[in-house]
Order: C-alpha cells, then sequence, then structure tokens
C-alpha cells in the first residue's frame, strides 16, 4: 500500500464510514434467537440445556463495526458461532442479506462462507503447522474453485500486502512457527480477507499478542473495516480496547444482551449494574490504583444450565429491587433513543 | 512493623542462559533487583524478553539445559546462590519465598483434593503434622476468600478464578516473606481479576508480604506496584518507583509501552512499536532497543551504561 501509515488509529479519516449511515441497509439480522445445548442423561434422553445464548436480537448495518462484550461462558462465541453458520439456533434466526443463514446449503452455503470473514483468538491455534504461507492463502481459493495458480498468486500477493506483511516474497514460503505472534494474525487476517468478504467476525484477534503488537493489529482491522467498507463484529473481553474500533456495543451476560448503546454513551453512563461493575474493575494505568479497592461484585456468572430466575444479574447485583428482580425477568427498556438495557431500574 | 537493616532481596548481576541447539539463550542478562519488605515489584516486559526466566532464576527451579547461571541473590541477609540444592529447597524454596506459577490454575494436580495439596507445602518443607497443616490450609482459604467446604474438593469442580486462589494458598501456607506471582491473572475475567487483586491488596496489607509480579499487563500491573522494572531483551532497562513510572516513564521503551496501553478513561491515542525485539541469541551489540527507538543516536552503538538520577535507574546513553 502506498498510503502512509498513520500514527494512531483515530488518524483514520472519518470514523463513520461513507455508506455506514443511520439509514445505510441492514447486512445481517439476528432474531430472537436462541442457541441451547443438549446435556445427555448416560446417552439417553434429555437431562437439561445449556442456554449459552437465549433470546438475543439485533442489527447490523452495511460498513459498521459492533462489539460484543463479555466474560468467559456469557455465551459470546456461541452467537458468534451461529452466526458463522457452524452451530445451528435452536429458536430464531440469523438472517444475512434477507437469506436465513441456517436453511443454505450447498452452493448456497458456499456462497455465505465467503461472504463472511472469521478471524480466530489463537493465531498459532488457527494455522496448520505444516502449511506454508502461501499454501494456507490459497486454501480458501482453491476450495472456491479458483484453479488458475496464477491468478491465485495474485491474489494472495494483494491480500498480503493490504495486512502489510511485505516483502511478500520473504513470507510466502514460511511456515506458521516462524512467525512472530503479530506476523501470524496477519497471515490470520489475510485468510478472512482474501475472498472479499462484506462481514468479519473477529473473536478476541488481539488477547493473545503483546501491548505493543495488539494496537498495531486493531489499527490494521480498523482500516481494512473503513477501506472496504466492511461490517465488523468484534468479540472481546476488553473494554478499554473497543472504543478505538467500533460504533455499537453490546454487552453480554449470561446469554443476553444486557446493554446495548453508542460506545461513548456506554462508556460515559453505564446503564445496567453489571456494565458499571465492568467499567469500574477496568484499570488504567495509574500509580493510585495500589492504594484503593475496586468495587467489584462478588460471585460468578451463574451457570447457563439452571440461570437464576428473573433478571440473571440479581444475586450479584446491590441494586436488586425486592420482590421484582428475583421474580421476573426484564424486558428491554430504552430510556434513550440508541441506548438499551434489559434492567428494571429503568422501567 | 519491624525494623529490617538490610532489604528484603537484592539481586546482583544475575545471569541464566540457556543453551540450545541454535545457539545460547541469553534469557537473563545481568539483572539488577532490590526489594523491601513489605514492597512489590513489577517486572513488565513483553513475552520472550526473559520475565519467566528471571523468576525461575530467583527459585532456582531451572530446567536441564542451562548453560550459565551466576551473580548473587541476597535474600535477607544471605546469598542464597551459594547454597547447596538441598539445602536451598529445605530453607529457601517455599519456606522464604514461593511461586505462584504462569496459568497457576491448571497446574493443580487433578487427583488430589485442593485442601491436600494446600496442605501439602508446609508438611514437606517445615515438617508439621497432616492435621496442622490442614488447619492452616484452612485458614488460608479463610484469607484468601475461598469458601472451606472447598478442601474436599478436586480442582476439576473449582471455577478458574478460585484455582487461582487456591495456587495462592498454597504460595502462602507456609507464611514466606516474598511471593513470585508469574502473570497471576492473564487468563481470567475481568471482575475475578479485580477481586484477586483486591485479595492481594488485602495480604500485602495485613500480611506484610512481598511481591515480585511478573506481568506483560501495564495497565493491571498499577493495581499492585510500589515499584517498576522493565524488562527488554533479557535486561532491567528501567527501575523506577510506581508513581514516577505511571506519569513519566525515562527509557524510551518504556515510554513507547506506556503509550501503547488503550486507555477507557482518556481520549489519548495508542501507539505501538515498530518491529521486534532482538533474538536472544545473538543480541546486537549496544543497546538492545535502539534498532526499534525513536531516539536513537550515534552513541547507541555502544553498551549503555545504567544511569541513576533521583533513585531511579534507567540503561539509556540519553540521561548520561
Amino acid at each position: 500500500m502506498d498510503n502512509p501509515i498513520p500514527n494512531s488509529v483515530m488518524d483514520i479519516p472519518s470514523v463513520n464510514p461513507p455508506t455506514g449511515g443511520e439509514d445505510s441497509e441492514v447486512i445481517l439480522s439476528v432474531n430472537g434467537l436462541h442457541v441451547w445445548f443438549e446435556l445427555r442423561r448416560f446417552g439417553f434422553g434429555v437431562a437439561g440445556y445449556v442456554r449459552a445464548v437465549d433470546d438475543v436480537s439485533f442489527d447490523l448495518k452495511k460498513g459498521e463495526a459492533i462489539a460484543i462484550v463479555g466474560e468467559s461462558g456469557c455465551g459470546k462465541s456461541s452467537l458468534m458461532k451461529t452466526i458463522l453458520g457452524l452451530y445451528k439456533p435452536t429458536k430464531g434466526d440469523v438472517t444475512f442479506e434477507g437469506k436465513s443463514v441456517q436453511q443454505l446449503s450447498g452452493r448456497d452455503l458456499q456462497w455465505y462462507r465467503s461472504q463472511v470473514g472469521y478471524v480466530q483468538q489463537d493465531p498459532y491455534g488457527a494455522l496448520p503447522p505444516f502449511m506454508s504461507v502461501e499454501r494456507i492463502l490459497a486454501e480458501p481459493l482453491i476450495i472456491s474453485g479458483i484453479h488458475n495458480s496464477e491468478k491465485r498468486r495474485e491474489q494472495i500477493r494483494k491480500v498480503m500486502e493490504e495486512v502489510k506483511l511485505y516483502p511478500v516474497e520473504d513470507f510466502l514460503p514460511k511456515f506458521p512457527h516462524m512467525l512472530s505472534g503479530g506476523q501470524q494474525q496477519r497471515v490470520v487476517i489475510a485468510r478472512a480477507m482474501i475472498r472479499n468478504p462484506k462481514l468479519i467476525v473477529a473473536d478476541e484477534p488481539v488477547s493473545m499478542l503483546d501491548a505493543s503488537v495488539r494496537v498495531e493489529i486493531l489499527r490494521l482491522l480498523r482500516s481494512l473495516q473503513q477501506r472496504h467498507n466492511l461490517s465488523f463484529i468484534y468479540i472481546t473481553h476488553d473494554l478499554s480496547t473497543v472504543k478505538y474500533f467500533s460504533e455499537r456495543i453490546f454487552v453480554m451476560y449470561a446469554g443476553k444482551l444486557v446493554e446495548k448503546a453508542k460506545i461513548n454513551e456506554l462508556i460515559q453512563n453505564p446503564l445496567h449494574p453489571y456494565t458499571q461493575a465492568l467499567l469500574s474493575a477496568s484499570s488504567d494505568p495509574d500509580y493510585h490504583n495500589a492504594t484503593k479497592f475496586r468495587e467489584v461484585p462478588a460471585g460468578e456468572p451463574p451457570s447457563l444450565v439452571k440461570p437464576p430466575a428473573g433478571c440473571r444479574f440479581h444475586p450479584r447485583c446491590n441494586r436488586a429491587i425486592a420482590d421484582l428482580c428475583e421474580v421476573e425477568a426484564p424486558p428491554e427498556f430504552t430510556p434513550q433513543p440508541t441506548h438499551s438495557t434489559l434492567c428494571w431500574l429503568y422501567r | 512493623m519491624e525494623n529490617h537493616p538490610t532489604p528484603l532481596l537484592q539481586i546482583h548481576n544475575l545471569l541464566l542462559y540457556f543453551r540450545t541447539t541454535h545457539g545460547v539463550v541469553q534469557a537473563v542478562d545481568h539483572v539488577d533487583i532490590a526489594l523491601d519488605y513489605h514492597h512489590a515489584v513489577v517486572i513488565l516486559g513483553e513475552s520472550g524478553c526473559g520475565k519467566s526466566s528471571l523468576a525461575r532464576a530467583i527459585l532456582r527451579l531451572l530446567p536441564r539445559n542451562v548453560a550459565e547461571y551466576k551473580g548473587e541473590v541476597i535474600l535477607e541477609g544471605n546469598d542464597v546462590m551459594k547454597y547447596e540444592e538441598e539445602e536451598f529447597r529445605q530453607s529457601i524454596r517455599w519456606v522464604a519465598m514461593s511461586l505462584v506459577p504462569q496459568a497457576a490454575m491448571n497446574s493443580l494436580n487433578p487427583v488430589i483434593k485442593v485442601g491436600d495439596q494446600v496442605a501439602e507445602p508446609s508438611m514437606v518443607h517445615l515438617g508439621t503434622s497432616k492435621a496442622e497443616a490442614l488447619d492452616q490450609a484452612k485458614s488460608m482459604f479463610e484469607r484468601v476468600s475461598v469458601p472451606i467446604d472447598f478442601l474436599q474438593r478436586y480442582p476439576f469442580e473449582l471455577s478458574g478464578g478460585m484455582r487461582q486462589r487456591v495456587a495462592l494458598a498454597m504460595a502462602l501456607v507456609t507464611m514466606p516473606h516474598l511471593i513470585i506471582l508469574d502473570e497471576p491473572t492473564s487468563a481470567l475475567d475481568l471482575l475475578t481479576q479485580a477481586n484477586i487483586f483486591n485479595t492481594l491488596k488485602v495480604i500485602k496489607h495485613e500480611m506484610g508480604i512481598s511481591f515480585i509480579l511478573i506481568t506483560h499487563d501495564i495497565a493491571t500491573s498499577s493495581e499492585l506496584a510500589d515499584e517498576v522494572a522493565v524488562m527488554y531483551a533479557g535486561q532491567i532497562v528501567e527501575a523506577s518507583d510506581a508513581p514516577h513510572f505511571f506519569t513519566e516513564p525515562l527509557h524510551p521503551y518504556s515510554q513507547m509501552l506506556m503509550a501503547s496501553v488503550p486507555r477507557l478513561r482518556s481520549d489519548q491515542d495508542p501507539i505501538f512499536i515498530h518491529g521486534q525485539p532482538p533474538s536472544l541469541i545473538s543480541p546486537p551489540t549496544g543497546c538492545r532497543f535502539a534498532e526499534r527507538c525513536p531516539k536513537v543516536f550515534e552513541r547507541c552503538k555502544q553498551e549503555p551504561p545504567v544511569v541513576q538520577s533521583n533513585g531511579i535507574l534507567v540503561k539509556c546513553w540519553l540521561y548520561c
């Protein structure tokens, strides 16, 4: 790429991509999605369900980046895998450009796979150790029926320049173990980009990388997103990186999206007590931290097999309303037009 | 609190090299650290900078392929590097200092009840009876806020955060003066991490235990740090007190590292450091950070000296 490397994420022009305005078309829509996994008893009969995703709905517009933040076990990976078409929903559906994803098969499914790129969390685990970079990047092209090796080479070269793996010739014959963590993650991103997808799903793309490389990769993803007007789902547990990355943020707790907001709204005015706890638990480097305690709720997220009745956060919540929160699950309240939450405090 | 004439731990010129098929890896290269009683020092560094090797070098938990291991580790006035292996095991390891290993939650023995595992160090190292040791384990469980009935459980029955607390109880049970924490919370969730740091702060204040915290996470390291040492390519490049370090770090590497942290509460844009750390097999002569340093100049080709100013040590030609 001939454009100079910008000095920061924010230097990349215009935070809102050109066609990502309020009225642009919806590319992906998740409606009342439930993903439950059966628990078997000795292989026979159903002993219960793990309710990994429980009634989740949202729309993603073309060119929009959203972040889903949650702790491990909250169902964010199940949600992601259902969007990728790897899990079948128990109830509800995922539609991509108007087509229901779980009903796709054969050629249509292949088309869907070409439209959606997946950036895995652990680059080393995601790259086959016995394949060279060239072979790794050629694989998706071979599967999609590009048999002309000259053409493949051309595309591989283009995408590698895109993710700034140059000189390209030096990297092509290398195996994953010969690359640094950041370079491996670039290969993973190149692989996700190679079929020109419209949507990228990134599962904790930087959590395995060193601090100094992390920002570089986030910035690369952001610039790719804006240059190609991609829709983007960024899954993470790290609130501090979200700000530099996406327009909207969803907070997930025990299988539900408990708060949906624009980034700045959420950071300045978190509504749900769980979001408030998450924000107060994330620290910025500051020596004053050593002398104070962080107000964090005790306990751990509930079992998704038998989630608590009512609001799933009520056993840990210090603002729970008696006779309400433990009885009835809160519906979605919308105190501000772009900011909604599942919490009785805002009824 | 008692008065101590000497600092708890002084490390001089500690050196740990490994033998590999590609050559000698200079994992820990002439490291100096001092730590006082009731203090916590954070060793910050990226992966592969030798920080875990430093922990192993201090506790003498060495793999077989050590090429060279020397220097001074003066613990409470005694140079423990001169101790024979058996003497070190009996009187230092887990008695005077203990370790919470990296990924401690997965380092528990899966077929032994966690209560017995926590009791084991005091039986082995201090020769206490089993009943007494179990009693101690019980009080340690209370310290680290694990319910007492968990004593009878197996590791797989505990969540990650609880297992991490058990590993901490195991390091505490012999009441050492110093605990080395190697990436104690990097695998844990945000809220669990904050809870564990709260526990560590309580332990530090109430039990007066000193910590060496080894981590790459700058933001959370500030939760515990009294002092900070930054490690780069096997060497300590800056050693400073926390208030100075977190407001104005001196070494260009520390400055860039600090600026690379995404911040929640300010609009400062994070930057990144170009390039990669040098190979520790044949590190460059002169300053090891020179290749990636924006302030590099002619003198950086020579090994920079360690400069002291206002109690802050920095290994950089800029401050000469």
